[in-house]
């Protein structure tokens, strides 16, 4: 009933409406996942592990794993301190930090990851140093750990500023008149009170962190074996025509979105916080 | 431990939020801080409690004489209550009270039998007896105000601080929870210094009453002088219902409405009273309140008892005369007063507050 009370809309129009979202979630939702794991087992289930045993594919998983273990953590521990000082401190600049948080957002992948080639490729600004001490970033797991840090960098901290802004600082004030220090006042207090909105931060973070293209392309260098990211070894089995060995490596990153998808749903339905459509 | 406030500055960018504010709270008193909302009250408690600093200057605070400027709040002992009690959300009502003394450095910190027997304790003082494996949002707002007052005084705080401390309740629950914390700090005698913005509660709760208006202090008192002798207009108008009369010289003055005589008006006297038209009669209630209007047509609310209206047997449009006490703001008159002793509002310890 409440629903008539609320659209203007007569019936047929609600019903088109409707319809017009269902298609559209089934054409660029659904049809595109369901293409990966059709496309992956096409040639059957032989093929389909094959594919993933191989070396190169096996190697491409552990970059991103390894990546993603050491951006994710680093952005957890970016994000949570930049949302504290951005939130329980009021200071000049503020407001510019704030927007500042966002740049790797409004910056294109590719720009995000020229930029460290510009910095450190051995054309680049530190280039010329780096050589000399045959430290390695670029085209390196490095350069890939930057790129992917600094492409999923706003996931966290833009997930908690709203968060603790909205909770103020009253409790943390509480806890400075009983006795306690900063540090403890952060354990005790602030961490407990921010726990599902950070999850849910790391979660964002991680799945970006695996699944960043773009940025790592430029920097990967994608030396096979040894410089290539699951997304990039994707590419690469494509480019060569190996289309099913392409769709079976692609089926993890589908499985990875349909994980942290569940996992989201269920840290809403245990908070009633529904922060989706944020990003 | 009495407070001394002493020329406190306090800007914030270029508003000036406390201006030369000085302030005595004796030992084991009950002062309040009353104010309209913006006055600066919470200011004033905050750089007491240290959460805030005051500007430099020579401005000090002293807590039993000694200068506590510069010490930070975690180290001034002091028991915050804050306006929306700042419970610690995630913790049990037994936690949140333990919460100062777990986290006390390795050697002052008690074993923790002696931090649940605290807890305990508290939770009795509190007559929350039970309920400390509860969470904050299980709790009504009366036992929430309860548990953060128990969890400030576990540390055994040397004053107290409340802001606005049933600012957030209902108005029956605000009634009886007022009557018990007087009750309550009569028992224990803690140094109480606490902000509101309704006159009513200050003048029942405390001992002295500090009138608060644009950044400074506008009279001190205990509540009966306050009342009975304000010094300026503004804080007679804002202690209760007062209607403004123009004086025959062009002057005005201040009477409230219970202080104006009504007789019949055949005892008009035209040199001190004035003739009145009944306008309207409220009797639905302990006293009746009438609305007259005065020759030059200004309108006035009277105040008498039921008894007096029936004996004056009045009804809309009669004439009456009005008298007028003798102006308490007058600088000639009676400022010093006799200064009544607070009459403490819940003395009786066999009352149990249901709150
Ligand atoms: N942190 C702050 N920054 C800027 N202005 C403030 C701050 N705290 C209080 N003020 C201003 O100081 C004035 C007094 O505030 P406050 O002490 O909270 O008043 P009250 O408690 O009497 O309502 C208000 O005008 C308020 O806007
Ligand atoms: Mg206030």
């Amino acid at each position: 009933m409440s629903h008539r009370e609320i659209t203007t809309e007569s019936r047929p129009v609600r019903v088109l409406l409707i319809g017009a979202a269902c298609a559209v979630v089934t054409v660029f939702l659904l049809l595109p996942l369901i293409a990966v794991f059709v496309e992956a087992l096409r040639k059957g289930w032989e093929v389909f592990f094959e594919s993933l045993r191989d070396e190169a594919a096996l190697s491409a998983v552990k970059l991103t794993l390894t990546a993603a273990a050491i951006s994710v953590p680093m952005n957890t521990l970016f994000g949570v301190g930049a949302a504290w000082v951005l939130t329980k401190f009021r200071f000049r600049g503020r407001a510019l930090l704030v927007s500042l948080i966002d740049l790797p957002f409004a910056v294109s992948p590719v720009i995000a990851g020229l930029v460290w080639v510009l910095l450190f490729g051995s054309h680049g600004w530190f280039g010329e140093w780096l050589d000399a001490r045959d430290i390695r970033i670029i085209f390196a797991l490095p350069g890939i750990v930057i790129a992917t840090a600094f492409v999923t960098f706003p996931f966290v901290a833009r997930e908690l500023i709203p968060l603790m802004e909205s909770q103020g600082t009253d409790q943390e004030e509480a806890a400075v008149t009983l006795g306690a220090s900063g540090w403890r006042i952060f354990l005790r207090v602030t961490l407990p009170n921010i726990k599902w909105g950070l999850l849910y931060g790391i979660l964002l973070c991680n799945a970006r962190a695996m699944g960043e293209f773009g940025a790592v392309s430029v920097v990967s260098g994608h030396i096979r074996g040894e410089t290539n990211t699951l997304p990039l070894h994707v590419e690469v089995l494509y480019n060569e025509y190996q289309f099913s060995a392409a769709f079976a490596c692609a089926t993890l990153l589908a499985m990875l979105a349909l994980v942290t998808l569940g996992i989201k749903t269920a840290i809403e339905h245990l908070t009633g916080h529904t922060s989706a459509g944020k990003h | 431990m009495s407070i001394s406030i002493q020329s406190i500055h306090k800007t914030f960018g270029n508003y000036k939020a406390l201006d030369d504010v000085s302030l005595e709270v004796p030992n084991g008193s009950l002062t309040a801080l009353l104010g309209p909302s913006g006055s600066g009250k919470t200011t004033l408690l905050r750089i007491v409690a240290g959460l805030e600093s005051a500007d430099d200057g020579p401005g000090r605070i002293l807590f039993h004489g000694e200068n506590v400027v510069g010490i930070p709040a975690g180290k001034r002992q002091v028991g915050f209550v804050f306006q929306h009690y700042a419970l610690f959300r995630h913790m049990t009502v037994a936690q949140n009270i333990a919460f100062g003394l777990t986290v006390l450095p390795w050697g002052k910190r008690p074993p923790r039998r002696e931090i649940a027997a605290r807890v305990d304790e508290l939770l009795g003082l509190v007559k929350l007896d039970g309920l400390g494996r509860r969470r904050p949002h299980e709790l009504s707002g009366g036992q929430r105000q309860r548990v953060a007052l128990a969890r400030a005084l576990a540390i055994r705080p040397k004053v107290l601080l409340l802001d606005e401390p049933f600012g957030a309740l209902d108005a029956q629950v605000r009634k009886d929870l007022r009557r018990w914390l007087r009750h309550f700090h009569d028992e224990i005698g803690l140094t109480t210094l606490f902000v509101t913005h309704d006159q009513e509660e200050a003048l029942e709760l405390a001992d002295q009453v500090v009138v608060m208006r644009n950044s400074r202090i506008e009279q001190v008192g205990p509540p009966q002088r306050i009342y009975d002798h304000p010094r300026t207009p503004f804080v007679y108008e804002f202690l209760g219902n007062v209607n403004k009369l123009t004086l025959r010289d062009g002057g005005t003055r201040y009477v409230r409405p219970h202080e104006i005589e009504v007789k019949f008006a055949a005892e008009y006297d035209p040199d001190f009273d004035r003739l009145a038209e009944v306008q309207h009669l409220f009797s639905a209630g302990p006293v009746a309140a009438l609305s007259v209007r005065t020759e030059p047509g200004e309108f006035i609310e009277v105040e008498i008892s039921r008894k007096q209206l029936d004996e004056l047997a009045l009804s809309v449009g009669d004439q009456v005369a009005l008298s007028f006490p003798p102006d308490p703001t007058d600088p000639e008159g009676d400022w010093t007063g006799d200064g009544a002793a607070p009459t403490a509002a819940a003395n009786d310890h066999a009352v149990e507050w249901n709150i």
